[in-house]
């Protein structure tokens, strides 16, 4: 017997520095927002492909990807509401937007096509608070010369599940109509006054596909790939801008990033800017336990940043802005190990 | 062999008795720790099944306190659900629940009354087997798909030849013009009852098939012998005997669309505002308002009002499949005491 021992030891050791070898090509657990999910899994995927790293995302809701990142059972969390800059402090978290989406306004009405009815945000919140219940309503009518809006009842849809897209809508409604505002306000649910819930983005646009005379929202990529029939909106310029890459851009650029990440892209000025805009976040602990992980998380990050905006433009989403991209990378730094070294990704 | 003896020849006392030959066999030693072993792993089993229904509860009420302290049972009738405003209340859902499965067994129990009856009395020997089986493989279709189907296919339909039809033609009229109000969309209470029975017929039409099987054929034929009607005997002996097994095979269908969460998502509406109680209305329910919000509950009062809501359900559920259980037990009681 005693003869094996050494065998016996020599394959515990060739085991443990393979499992070793295993661990040095960090796994990265993520969990959070699904707006974004798909580009996460594409980026995964194209990483992967090019470094080994294993990146596992788990699209499970901004919510419960926040509690996550403060149980500490991932290592990166994702939202698409930004956390506040002091509930931030209070966990001792940071956050950096990832990429750009836009949140759109669509309709089903016979015989109107896409871009030809215009809303500002006063009657949109109108609508959506169930005080203007017909096309043919005075307000839209003024807004729209010419075109041809039925006299039908609206038929409002919107986001039954808690989700950032409600959360950006409901922001702008916010800013841009004041009784929305004291009566409903914002956050990723609220209590709707009026409509009917569909549940997801492919909900919503199964909905409004579905019954005539309806309005809804959705996000972008869901207006591109189900052709259906987006609204211009007034912006706070006071130009009706129509949704596409550059209209995202435009609302990300005019953010005043450099003073906090905590930027909700609405309503931002700018004659190009589309006012339903938002960022997608990415949430870590500023002080960590495993700076391994941290730093594996980080590389990604910074290889996305670099070599992932082709991957996001083909799935219809907006990547950020080079200078946005600079501040983050600064704002890395602050993000270090037990020992107060930063870590290091690059 | 031992029933066609005369009787007098069972009579235990006068019957002789051998004495055992030879020495008792030896018991098995070759494992004689095995049986108790299994006995713990068969004990364990059932008590671990006990102890996750207690954790359930435990775990439950730990989750709803927040919100079962800030609203006690006020929560069932407020049916304020505001999470910006951190105001909450469970009446809309609760409501939307019960309603959703009322109507479900409004439509669901005479269908699978119907089935059953043709399946045990009327159907022709070839038909009976496929057909069987055809209602119980609707069972087996996952509810999502009815979700689907509910939305794409059967709501526009019920919008264009049932809503608007009636919108026209209680035009006026005080309480039914109420009763079917709304934007005709097609999705809401009704669509969700209708979505639910068609979904808990398969379960409620093969126990009322079940049941229907055991009355003794005796009895039947002798009311038949006696010159009643198909219809009579289903009504006045078929039915009295089995009425334990149909409730409880009803109850059995409650539970399911009670707790029914994807496909009654799909075409209720998700609506928490109770200003109307028109079926036509969307409005919510409990599992479905589970479903859809739990994921983006932040910590605090919303969460824990899910899990009150959770916990409603949960007992409302085990209220309903413990009566079936029952009911189901007295029929097998009585099943010996009226053979």
């Amino acid at each position: 017997m005693k003869t094996n021992f050494p065998l016996i030891r020599a394959a515990a050791v060739v085991a443990m520095t393979a499992s070793a070898g295993v661990a040095m090509a960090q796994d990265v657990t993520g969990a959070g927002a699904s707006f974004p999910a798909p580009l996460y899994a594409k980026w995964a995927d194209l990483y992967n492909k090019a470094s080994g790293a294993r990146i596992n995302y788990q699209s499970v809701g901004s919510g419960a990807g926040i509690k996550q990142i403060r149980a500490k059972t991932v290592d990166f969390g994702a939202s698409d509401a930004p956390l506040k800059d002091d509930e931030l402090a209070k966990d001792g978290l940071v956050q950096f937007p990832m990429v750009i989406g836009g949140v759109i306004p669509v309709v089903n009405i016979k015989g109107i096509a896409p871009g030809q009815i215009k809303l500002t945000g006063q009657v949109l919140g109108d609508i959506y608070l169930g005080k203007i219940t017909k096309w043919n309503d005075a307000a839209l009518t003024a807004l729209n010369p010419g075109v041809p809006l039925p006299d039908a009842a609206i038929s409002v849809v919107r986001r039954a599940d808690g989700s950032g897209t409600s959360f950006i809508f409901t922001n702008y409604l916010s800013k841009v109509n004041a009784e929305w505002k004291a009566k409903v306000g914002e956050g990723t649910a609220v209590n709707w006054p009026t409509g009917a819930g569909g549940k997801g983005n492919e909900g919503v646009s199964a909905f409004v596909q579905r019954l005539p005379n309806s309005i809804g929202y959705v996000e972008y990529a869901y207006v591109k790939q189900n052709k259906m029939t987006y609204a211009l909106l007034k912006n706070k310029d006071g130009a009706f801008a129509a949704p596409d890459d550059a209209a995202f851009k435009a609302a990300a650029a005019g953010a005043e990033w450099s003073k906090s990440f905590y930027q909700v892209l609405t309503e931002q000025p700018g004659k190009e800017s589309w006012p339903i805009t938002g960022a997608t976040f990415i949430i870590m602990h500023k002080t960590q336990d495993k700076p391994a992980s941290a730093a594996a998380a980080l590389k990604f990050f910074e290889w996305a940043y670099g070599n992932g905006d082709k991957a996001a433009t083909d799935l219809e989403y907006v990547a950020l802005p080079d200078s946005v991209k600079s501040l983050v990378r600064k704002q890395w730094g602050e993000i270090k190990d037990s020992s107060g070294k930063a870590i290091a990704y690059k | 062999m031992a029933a066609t003896l005369p009787a007098s020849h069972y009579d235990r006392d006068k019957m002789s008795r051998s004495e055992p030959a030879g020495r008792p066999r030896e018991p098995r030693r070759s494992s004689p720790w095995a049986d108790t072993v299994f006995s713990v792993l068969t004990h364990g089993a059932a008590v671990v099944t006990l102890l996750l229904l207690a954790g359930i509860i435990v775990s439950l009420l730990i989750g709803a306190a927040p919100s079962i302290k800030e609203y006690g049972l006020s929560f069932l009738w407020t049916s304020d659900w505001d999470p910006v405003q951190n105001k909450f209340g469970g009446l809309v859902m609760v409501y939307g629940t019960l309603m959703t499965s009322f109507i479900a067994l409004l439509i669901a129990v005479p269908v699978s009354f119907g089935i059953a009856l043709f399946l045990t009395e009327l159907s022709p020997n070839w038909l009976r087997r496929p057909l069987g089986i055809a209602v119980e493989l609707l069972a087996a279709v996952p509810s999502i798909v009815y979700g689907m189907w509910g939305l794409l296919v059967f709501s526009p339909v019920l919008a264009t030849y049932v809503q608007q039809p009636l919108q026209k033609l209680f035009d006026g009229v005080p309480v039914l013009s109420g009763l079917v109000s709304g934007a005709p969309v097609g999705i809401g209470i009704l669509s969700a009852g209708i979505i639910l029975a068609i979904m808990i017929i398969p379960f409620i039409a093969s126990v009322m098939r079940d049941v229907f099987a055991v009355t003794p054929p005796m009895l039947k034929e002798s009311s038949y012998a006696l010159g009643a009607t198909t219809w009579e005997v289903v009504f006045k002996v078929v039915l009295p005997y089995t009425k334990t097994g149909v409730i409880g095979g009803i109850m059995l269908g409650l539970g399911r669309a009670l707790g029914e969460t994807m496909a009654v998502t799909f075409v209720i509406g998700n609506f928490n505002q109770l200003d109307s109680l028109s079926l036509f209305q969307a409005a919510n329910s409990i599992s479905s308002a589970l479903a859809n919000e739990f994921a983006e509950a932040g910590e605090g009062l919303h969460q824990a009002s899910l899990i009150y809501l959770g916990l409603v359900l949960f007992f409302i559920t085990f209220v309903v499949l413990s009566l079936s259980r029952l009911l189901l037990a007295r029929l097998k009681k009585n099943e010996g005491a009226r053979a």
